[in-house]
């Protein structure tokens, strides 16, 4: 038999099999501790891109929970398995074309129509989002509120994974945020002009000199630059 | 009392900060009123110039060595990268049929991150068909530091600003090392790449008016970093991603590029890919390859922790310096200042610089302030490595690690109750799930390895001195000199991964398929049994090493 590690340990089960692993690993780091190498299930690290959905369950507890596997301390009893990958249907759409008087959302997504409002897609993310309420937001068509409640979605699929109606959320945002952006938030006028002035070359003087300029000039130049306070 | 369902980690009864590092936050409280009211004074070029020279881990001679082949034999590079770059091919040029070609394509793209996307939506602009793309990924479709970054990107957009003042702060924060050409790019195309952005429906932070907010980086002369919360990268990656999904871009994940392939004169013809789940390989033939394979964060230079995701593992600088590709500034590594140093589940993550931009200042455990709060990112990491290494003002965790405070109360105090949660929703849930509130409690940070400065050489084009091989994002070098300021990464792929994608078309219309060899790959290794480096030796790494040690002493090879 092997040597028990001398830190403070914990039992955790993954995908049913039984592993003692030092007290305050993150599940990822459990998981490598325990010989596991990954391939899938792994991305970030660091709670951004959502590639280590997780799904486990308390020892004589029923319920499960998800969360990220890069973010989670593992739990005495913990039975945990990874859900990479979520098969759900992403539709194909020209944003410049899309008919936004109307409401694009339930048009390419009719199956937000099915929603029971079990309040599952909002119990399961892992970014505390308020899911199911940027579902009932897209069926109205509040483009701006889904957008804007959606915003912080790491697109996991955890929630298209659990949905009863089958529903997926997270593309869903992706759709109403993009529509938000472009057709709906205020428009940068600054911005709009200094393009123009690029392209008129109101800046190409400027630029060439300082390119052409001797390393001497350049510093003495940026060590008095003016500073916006 | 803190609540909230993601609070799953920690006793919300229990204080998170142990009684050792709560002593500290006590005298960090009491001279909290008198830091709102006074600024800590800029360095002066001497100081900044000092603090790098004795502190900054780039400044430390056993820390790097020079190579033994290839373009840039005699270069000094950290030993980490050494090591990857002399080293036999992963591939045993024998074991391959080169003859059966899996995939025929106009512009091959290594690396589904930022640059390769922005770089294939701009091979189509520039009229190759989306089908006659592929992209190689070695992880998801957008699984990349792209998608990570928080704090914004920079362009100069606003009246009191211009590309000529974004040049020289580029330029100086680079210590002018930078090529000039890169840097002009750049800050000249910041605001059409914005711009497109917006028609893309990228939701940048705005005043009702519809005006840009924006804010400092540090090393920055005018307020012109543009975010999205703190989740900057991630807007822009995913509806860059979003869009090529919709133009039916074609995607091969867990694919990685192992080698790349060129014809008797060199020229890069294709790429070998490498199923990392069925273990296969796939011949790729094309008339144009973009290398966009990002950065290695991933080798733990110095034995640093990283912001960087799983794959940062400098493959392209790999396969390109094997074909003959020139790199630049290998011994300029980027450490952000602000790492997470506790609790230790997060250590090493990114606390980003909009934290600083805000108005939070670094405070060390006697309560004091010792470094203003923007100075350009290698000078800040070098004051923090002083404050806890030199001057022994550092916090220690339970674990053994140093760190100083970020002062992250500091930005309600200022700016209004709500704003931290609102503007950096990313780091508030970060430390929210261990039990730590930033608007009640300062985070412990330490600088943490971000960023490649340099990587392969390339023109203003985005080509490499190896025709056929263009280079965009993070793996191309020469752009940001020997620093890079905030917000000119997230800028740096949009720029070069667009200027890549272009030029790649271009080659790929005038151009047809080649030859298919490993004849680079043959002849670098017999340079390497010149150099007797070690044949067991192999690259690219594709993947770290997180293996229990346990786990792998036992390890064997059976089936």
């Amino acid at each position: 038999m092997p040597d028990k590690p001398e830190a403070e340990t914990v039992e955790i089960f993954i995908m049913g099999k039984k592993y003692e692993v030092p007290k305050g690993l993150t599940i990822m780091k459990a998981m490598e501790y325990s010989g596991y190498q990954y391939i899938r299930g792994v991305g970030c690290r660091g709670g951004f891109c959502g590639a280590c959905a997780t799904i486990y369950r308390l020892e004589g507890d029923y319920k499960l929970h998800t969360d990220l596997a890069c973010q989670t301390t593992v739990q005495d009893g913990m039975y945990l398995t990874q859900l990479p990958f979520t098969p759900a249907g992403r539709k194909e759409y020209d944003l410049e074309e899309l008919q936004v008087s109307n409401n694009p959302l339930l048009d390419l997504y009719p199956e937000l129509a099915r929603c029971v409002s079990c309040n599952t897609c909002t119990k399961t993310c892992p970014q505390d989002l308020e899911v199911m309420d940027f579902v009932n937001e897209a069926i109205r068509g509040n483009v701006g509120k889904v957008a804007e409640l959606s915003f912080d979605c790491i697109q996991c699929g955890l929630c298209a994974a659990r949905c009863p109606a089958e529903i997926p959320h997270h593309h869903v945002g992706q759709l109403a945020r993009r529509i938000y952006g472009r057709y709906q938030a205020p428009e940068s006028e600054h911005l709009e002009e200094r393009v123009e002035e690029i392209k008129n070359g109101v800046f190409d003087d400027d630029l060439e000199e300082l390119v052409n300029l001797p390393e001497e000039e350049l510093r003495e130049r940026y060590e008095n630059r003016e500073i916006e306070s | 009392m803190r609540t909230g369902k993601l609070n799953r980690n920690d006793d919300l009864e229990e204080d998170p900060y142990p009684e050792s590092m709560r002593e500290s936050i006590k005298k960090v409280e009491e001279t909290r009123e008198e830091r709102l009211e006074e600024e800590v004074d800029m360095m002066d070029p001497e100081e900044r110039d000092e603090v790098l020279n004795r502190f900054h881990p780039d400044y430390k001679e056993e820390g790097m060595r020079s190579l033994k082949v290839g373009p840039n034999r005699g270069d000094e590079m950290p030993l980490e990268l050494a090591d990857l770059l002399e080293a036999y091919p992963a591939v045993d040029p024998s074991e391959v049929d080169l003859t059966k070609v899996d995939y025929e394509t106009d512009v091959l793209v290594i690396g589904g991150g930022g640059a390769g996307t922005v770089a294939s939506l701009w091979a189509i602009k520039e009229g190759i068909d989306p089908s006659d793309i592929l992209i190689a990924t070695k992880l998801r479709h957008g699984d990349a530091n792209s998608m990570m970054a928080q704090g914004g990107i920079q362009a100069a957009d606003k009246e009191n600003d211009s590309p000529s003042a974004h040049f020289l702060d580029v330029i100086g924060g680079g210590h002018f090392a930078n090529k000039p050409e890169l840097a002009k790019a750049l800050a000249e195309d910041a605001p059409e790449i914005l711009n497109w952005h917006e028609d893309l429906g990228i939701m940048y932070d705005k005043n009702e008016d519809g005006s840009m907010k924006t804010l400092h980086g540090g090393g920055t002369s005018r307020k012109r970093l543009h975010s999205a919360k703190d989740y900057t990268g991630m807007e822009l990656m995913r509806t860059i991603r979003d869009e090529a999904r919709n133009q039916d871009v074609p995607v091969v994940e867990f694919s990685p590029a192992i080698e790349l392939l060129t014809d008797s004169d060199g020229k890069v013809t294709g790429a070998l890919l490498y199923n990392m789940e069925t273990e296969q390989y796939y011949v790729v033939r094309a008339k144009s390859v973009v290398m966009a394979t990002g950065g290695f964060g991933r080798l733990h230079i110095q034995e640093f922790p990283t912001t960087n995701h799983y794959g940062a593992t400098a493959d392209g600088l790999v396969m390109a310096y094997r074909a003959g590709a020139n790199l630049l500034d290998m011994d300029s590594v980027q450490y952000h200042p602000t790492g997470a140093a506790f609790p230790e589940q997060i250590v090493g993550l990114l606390v980003t610089e909009k934290v600083r931009g805000s108005g939070a200042i670094p405070v060390n455990r006697k309560g004091e302030a010792f470094v203003y709060n923007l100075e350009p990112r290698d000078v800040e990491a070098g004051a923090l490595i002083r404050e806890c290494y030199g001057r022994n003002n550092g916090v220690e965790t339970p674990t053994g690690m140093k760190g100083v405070w970020l002062d992250t109360p500091m930005i309600d105090m200022l700016h209004g109750e709500g704003t931290f949660e609102d503007n950096l929703a990313y780091i508030h849930r970060l430390y929210t799930r261990f039990g730590i509130d930033p608007t009640e409690d300062p985070l412990l940070v330490f600088p943490t390895l971000h960023y490649q400065n340099g990587g392969i050489e390339i023109n203003d084009e985005g080509r490499t001195a190896v025709e056929g091989l263009f280079a965009g994002g993070e793996v191309e070098g020469g752009v940001h000199g020997k620093n890079r300021l905030m917000g000119n990464s997230l800028l740096d792929y949009n720029v070069f991964g667009k200027r890549a994608g272009i030029a790649a078309a271009k080659r790929a219309k005038e151009s047809g398929w080649g030859e298919l060899t490993l004849d680079h790959a043959v002849k670098y290794a017999d340079q390497l049994d010149d150099a007797g480096v070690d044949e067991k030796r192999k690259s690219p790494m594709l993947v770290p090493e997180y293996r229990g040690e346990e786990t792998l002493s036992r390890s064997i090879d059976v089936l």
